[in-house]
């Protein structure tokens, strides 16, 4: 018997679904710091939450290799989820992987073992889509770098607590480098590799 | 084993109906139906499949070309998932083959689904066949080949 019965649904309305998702993430990532909301509903699977489901049905396709943290991997209906809607493959090499959701900012590895793409294409790097707690109240942080006229401000609770400083080596990498995508329900926040960000404390 | 080998069985046959059904003929059939709940997992969508020949039927493989083709799949509220796949654009027949595909595993809707929708289809798609069949046959030419002498 086929039956997945506890398999959640993808978007309703696939194009317009994943524009208006496209829209949301692009938005995100041209104003480092700004909080872009995602309108598009999916089925959530296991600890995912509603708008990283949004984002991997627009991003994810058999092209990009996806790397899943303990506490994704650890729930089959997320794995069965993805390969459902998405057909991406999940490794186990993060050094490869053009994506990698975290569940739990605390099982972040070391940023080295991602992908951080090569000078001559340094498109080809990890792009990490962490979900965290909050991104409308906690700790302050101050946002300088393309995309924003002067300074933009973050307020936002985040784990691990030292993700800013250990995206740090985006400095010394750069063309290459780490592009975070920060999700907290159907909020989204992107800190591209160009964006310097100083915690300014709660 | 034998009863999900049965099972299998008894899917094959009704998409092997289905695929050749008309979008119209299964919708009109499956509206006299009392359809349980049922969401779409996957919305139908379009793509292409390679279509591979071989030379003479048994030679070396090639791809012969592309055919769009249409799927979709349904989860009925008790949890039986169906699959639909079709070749052409119509997306809206390829979830109404996934529903039917859920219903024919669903232990409540099997028999009547088979009874309702599938044999009144098989039937017709039966009949198409021995029509064009006999129409194909009416005008069949025989030839053969007188053997020359030699010289």
């Amino acid at each position: 018997m086929t039956t997945i019965a506890e398999l959640p649904p993808g978007f309703a309305d696939k194009v317009l679904s994943a524009q208006s998702t496209f829209r949301s993430v692009m938005d995100a990532m041209a104003r480092p710091g700004s909080v872009q909301r995602i309108v598009p509903m999916a089925g959530t699977p296991g600890p995912m939450m509603r708008g990283v489901a949004a984002i991997a049905l627009t991003l994810f396709d058999h092209d990009t290799p996806l790397w899943l943290d303990a506490r994704m991997a650890e729930s089959s209906d997320v794995v069965k989820w993805l390969k459902f809607h998405t057909g991406a493959p999940v490794i186990q090499d993060s050094s490869i992987a053009s994506f990698a959701l975290i569940g739990d900012g605390a099982l972040l590895p070391a940023l080295e073992r991602f992908a951080l793409g090569t000078s001559e294409y340094p498109d080809r790097s990890t792009t990490l889509i962490l979900q965290v707690d909050r991104l409308d109240a906690g700790q302050s942080f101050e946002l300088r770098g393309p995309g924003i006229d002067g300074v933009a401000t973050l307020r936002a609770s985040i784990k691990p607590a030292d993700l800013f400083e250990r995206l740090r080596v985006n400095e010394t990498l750069f063309p290459r480098g780490i592009d975070v995508v920060l999700v907290a329900d159907d909020a989204v926040v992107a800190i591209p590799r160009t964006t310097r960000v100083v915690s300014k404390g709660s | 084993m034998t009863q999900q080998n049965n099972q299998q069985a008894q899917r094959k046959a009704a998409m092997a109906v289905l695929a050749h059904a008309e979008a119209g003929e299964i919708a009109a059939r499956l509206r006299a139906f009392a359809l349980p709940a049922h969401q779409d997992l996957r919305t139908p969508e379009n793509g292409l499949v390679m279509l591979r020949g071989r030379v003479g039927g048994d030679g070396a493989p090639f791809n012969l070309g592309e055919a769009t083709v249409s799927r979709a799949a349904v989860r009925l509220a008790s949890g039986e998932v169906g699959f639909g796949y079709t070749l052409g654009r119509d997306g809206e027949k390829a979830r109404l083959i996934a529903l039917c595909d859920a219903l024919v595993q669903s232990r409540d809707f099997s028999a009547s689904v088979e009874r309702d929708v599938i044999a009144p289809l098989r039937e017709q798609l039966t009949i198409r066949r021995k029509q064009a069949a006999a129409e194909t046959a009416a005008t069949k030419v025989d030839f053969y080949t007188m053997v020359r002498g030699e010289g």
